[in-house]
């Protein structure tokens, strides 16, 4: 089964590398407010049962793909596999 | 130096990627101590009471500085070292492990500037009463250099208050922090106060050849307690 992960800077926590990417907008002239800068980590996992799947990557995330002090998470499960 | 104390024995880890694990030794080595280096495979350690995560790039530092380095199979005994009350001194990249393994509180982030710094940084010293500061006197200014590209120390507010009335921040930049961490900290140590880390590198401000030697007081501070620590041991187990 395939999941997607997304990794984001935690509301409120100064993210640089946004601030330099939203700077390079602007400079471009794009009319933009604000940008943070996240991680994708893609997976193909081994276990067919969402529901076990969902948990394993919760377990994932606590333990080594985040950094819960700075960083939130969104786990997305491919449909109909 | 006097050659009559006994050598206490520092165990000095090398990851994959760590680069100054040599200079560590031999700073230690200069100081009085005997260096044992140490392989991150290695599921135990040698007989020690005192270990050094040296600086360097572990694992390449993917995914979060030090986030991998802590599943390597030497940070069992080194956790356990820690929990036992032996010594456990991280520098830069050794920080950021501490951290992520959860033995020190926060987590080092990439740089404000998003630029590499390298330079020596004045630093005063908090706290003179732990292992890795006793040879240090009370806001003695230090210079040692840094050289890091992911020093930003971040604790939120509940925490970095936590950390500042249990007096665990031991070194602070002085003036502007070359990375913008909170309350300007440099180094910090754990409530029990035998884990220290600090993103300034000590060994590489040892000898007057290359500068300055005030890393020595602070390398110098711990192998006087390692050798205390180790003496307070019976022999073996």
């Amino acid at each position: 089964m395939r999941a997607t992960v997304l990794v984001r800077p935690k509301p409120g926590i100064l993210d640089p590398q946004g601030q330099a990417v939203l700077g390079s907008l602007k400079q471009l002239g794009f009319d933009v407010d604000d940008a943070r800068v996240g991680r994708v980590i893609d997976l193909e996992l081994r276990n067919g049962d969402r529901e076990q799947a969902r948990a394993e990557l919760e377990r994932m995330c606590e333990q080594l793909l985040t950094n819960p002090l700075i960083e939130s998470y969104e786990i997305e499960l491919a449909e109909g596999e | 130096m006097t050659t009559t104390e006994p050598k206490p024995r520092i165990a000095v880890v090398t990851f994959p990627g760590s680069n100054d694990d040599r200079d560590a030794a031999l700073a230690l080595a200069q100081l009085g101590a005997e260096p044992v280096p140490v392989w991150h495979a290695d599921r135990e350690l040698p007989e020690v009471r005192a270990v050094v995560l040296p600086g360097g790039f572990s694992y390449g530092d993917y995914l979060r500085a030090g986030a991998l380095a802590r599943f390597a199979p030497v940070m069992d005994p080194v956790r356990a070292l820690a929990a036992d009350g032996g010594l456990v001194l991280g520098i830069c990249n050794g920080f950021q492990v501490l951290c992520e393994a959860g033995l020190l509180p926060g987590v080092l982030r990439p740089n404000q500037s998003l630029s590499f710094v390298c330079r020596d940084v004045p630093l005063t010293v908090e706290r003179t009463d732990t292992p890795f500061t006793a040879r240090c006197t009370k806001r003695q200014r230090l210079s040692i250099p840094v050289k890091h590209g992911e020093g930003c120390f971040f604790a939120g507010p509940e925490l970095l208050s936590d950390l500042e009335d249990s007096g665990q921040i031991v070194l602070r930049y002085e003036g502007e922090s070359p990375n913008g961490s909170v309350a300007g900290i440099a180094g910090l140590v754990n409530a029990e106060g035998n884990v220290m880390g600090l993103m300034p590198h000590p060994e590489h401000a040892v000898d007057a050849l290359t500068g300055s030697t005030d890393g020595a007081l602070l390398l110098g501070s711990f192998v006087d307690a390692a050798r205390l620590v180790g003496a307070a041991e019976p022999a073996a187990v």
